[in-house]
């Protein structure tokens, strides 16, 4: 749970005439990224004349404002007041989704990929998977698959590309897996490759370079301009910051057919409303992942 | 209404004032790159504020108008030429069915604007004609322009040929420039010295500079050492990935510092220290490899008022052009 001490280092600071970024803490944390959910939750609901963009991120949002319609500075004294009624945000009641994400591990794509780049890595005679377990103190891969897919992630924020979702475990911080990026970022990622750099995994929606560690494929897309899929019709991605994510190991015959449904068109995430209720996580981390997941197994 | 796309240049792509509000889920507004320059191009031609244009960035195409057409050729100065005859820049022009409109060597600035009556009429996508090219989305077709593509424009407007927008409204065209910024976002990761060298040193345009971002080379900075807190990672030029303001200048590994534009990357986890304000936005777009910019940091009001300033003269350009129609029409 997130202390007085670290609240004290909030940041406000214009990015030129329209934009504020408001960094709540310097290290990342589920409690400090439920108050920038609970912040920016409340700042849409207010639906102010001149709010542009409300981008919650880690640990910090970003809003862009149109300067002609709200002066920044007043922008700026509310977002002050909205931060003060959320407080540390434990009685903040997040609605939200916890979908259902599945990932082949190690699959041949990516280990090709982790082959062709080798020369950019820390340790280019391990695999990711082995050089990501051995870092974080495993004493097996499947040790560290285990992790991975024991305890479901927070969607902590969008960005850098349409789609990109930064995934943060729903474990204490003890028990949080850290891994370095690439020493050189590769050149080529293929699309929907599963990943983990720092503390955040990310699915990359679409080819291109990259530096996380690659651990698996996610047979779903994050990001589709054409709209094809039920869940893509509205938007591009279909992600949003606050879902819970469940990546959940599949085989390779499962991910085939997943696959199969994408290509006709007719697939669409498994998922369920959900109430996050951070104080109760604190409380007992473990319990409540389990139940977050049994409420989609039941859905 | 149709022009034809005879060669393409070096990147001409389709564009408006972008794609707003999807930032939360990553996408980057796009959009033209010199705002005064692409909207004075629409006032020239007699379109509604939005309306599309072409950007032409570097190096110009070779256009068949298929239609007659009013035309205006706003931004970077590459002496536009029709049917091989020079045409005045900052003018409308009436061009038929069938002249070519071609280009010679870039002179001044980096991006030029081709307004047409009527606007380039491509399907928006999420409210917006731009092109993101990255993700192959808006557009014309989600990429630049190629030889043989056959463009649609708008109908509906009555462009008048022959006017101008005087000099003295004219905005600056980027070359070795001065961008106003406002110090912040994490600049507190800099040492002090370090942002002081980054406010004074004279900084070159590098090769790598496009609507993603421009990089820049000209001095080293250093960040201040610390133990880096959860998430940062281990790089002292990281932070907790955050968001990335359009504009704002992050320096990876302390050298090269990179100002984020049109396209931009929306967030990641290097520190940003400055974002240029939003009216040097078009001032950046006009200046290329090898142009010498430098910094200089301005106050949220010095920003504010430059903003003020800049659609005052919008506005005049505005009530001059708009003046001028009303009297042909009339």
């Amino acid at each position: 749970m997130t202390t007085a001490e670290e609240r004290v280092g909030t940041r406000y600071s214009f990015g030129g005439d329209e934009w504020i970024l408001v960094e709540l803490a310097e290290a990342m944390s589920v409690g400090v990224n439920m108050r920038s959910l609970a912040i920016c939750r409340r700042l849409e609901a207010l639906a102010l004349d001149g709010v542009i963009d409300i981008c919650p991120a880690n640990a910090s949002y970003l809003v862009r404002l149109d300067p002609d319609t709200i002066h920044p500075r007043a922008l700026e004294e509310r977002l002050r007041e909205l931060e003060a009624e959320v407080g540390d945000a434990s009685d903040f009641h997040l609605q939200t989704r916890i979908i259902d994400v599945p990932i082949l591990w190690d699959d041949p794509w990516t280990r090709e990929t982790v082959k062709r780049f080798a020369d950019r890595h820390q340790t280019p005679e391990l695999t990711n998977i082995e050089f990501a377990a051995e870092i974080n103190g495993f004493p097996t891969t499947d040790a560290f698959r285990d992790a991975v897919f024991g305890t479901p992630f927070l969607a902590t924020m969008l960005g850098f590309v349409p789609g990109l979702v930064w995934g943060y475990q729903l474990v204490p911080p003890e028990r949080q897996i850290e891994v370095p990026k690439y020493v050189r970022p590769r050149t080529d990622t293929p699309e929907r490759a599963f990943s983990w750099g720092g503390a955040f995994t990310a699915v990359y929606p679409v080819r291109g370079a990259g530096g996380y560690q690659l651990l698996g494929m996610c047979a779903t897309p994050f990001f589709d301009s054409r709209r094809r899929l039920p869940d893509f019709h509205d938007r591009d991605w279909f992600f949003r910051a606050g879902d819970i994510m469940r990546y959940r190991e599949v085989d390779r015959a499962e991910f085939d057919r997943i696959r199969a449904a994408v290509e006709d068109e007719t697939f669409r995430y498994p998922l369920a409303e959900v109430e996050f209720v951070p104080q109760r996580w604190y409380d007992d981390p473990d319990g409540t992942a389990a139940a977050l997941e049994r409420s989609l197994d039941d859905a | 209404m149709t022009l034809e796309i005879l060669q393409p240049g070096l990147q001409t792509t389709v564009q408006d004032e972008g794609r707003l509000g999807l930032y939360a889920g990553g996408m980057p507004p796009s959009g033209a790159m010199d705002k005064a320059s692409y909207r004075m191009g629409n006032l020239l031609v007699g379109n509604p504020d939005g309306l599309a244009s072409l950007e032409i960035t570097y190096l110009g195409p070779e256009i068949a108008f298929r239609d007659d057409a009013v035309i205006a050729v706003t931004g970077a100065q590459m002496t536009p030429k029709v049917n091989g005859e020079p045409i005045a820049n900052w003018r409308s022009h009436a061009v038929r069915a069938d002249d070519v409109l071609s280009f010679g060597f870039i002179e001044s600035g980096a991006r030029a604007y081709l307004a047409v009556a009527g606007g380039i009429d491509v399907p928006p996508y999420d409210g917006s004609r731009s092109t993101y090219t990255l993700c192959g989305l808006g557009g014309f077709e989600g990429r630049a322009l190629q030889a043989g593509d056959v463009v649609p424009v708008g109908t509906g407007v009555d462009g008048r040929a022959g006017l101008d927008v005087p000099v003295d409204l004219q905005p600056d065209l980027g070359g070795d420039t001065e961008l106003r910024v406002v110090v912040g976002l994490a600049s507190y990761r800099l040492q002090p010295e370090s942002l002081e060298t980054f406010l004074t040193a004279d900084w070159t345009v590098t090769p790598d500079a496009n609507r993603v971002g421009y990089r820049f080379r000209g001095a080293e900075l250093h960040f201040v050492e610390r133990e880096q807190p959860a998430g940062a990672g281990s790089d002292p030029a990281n932070v907790v990935d955050f968001g990335y303001p359009i504009g704002s200048i992050q320096i990876p590994g302390g050298v090269e510092p990179i100002a984020l534009l049109a396209d931009a990357v929306t967030g990641g986890g290097y520190a940003t220290i400055a974002t240029i304000i939003s009216t040097d936005l078009d001032r950046i777009g006009q200046s290329k490899t090898n142009d010498h910019v430098r910094f200089r940091e301005v106050t949220l009001e010095d920003a504010l008022e430059a903003r003020h300033q800049a659609r005052a003269r919008l506005d005049r350009v505005r009530a001059l052009l708009t003046d001028s129609q009303e009297h042909a029409i009339g």
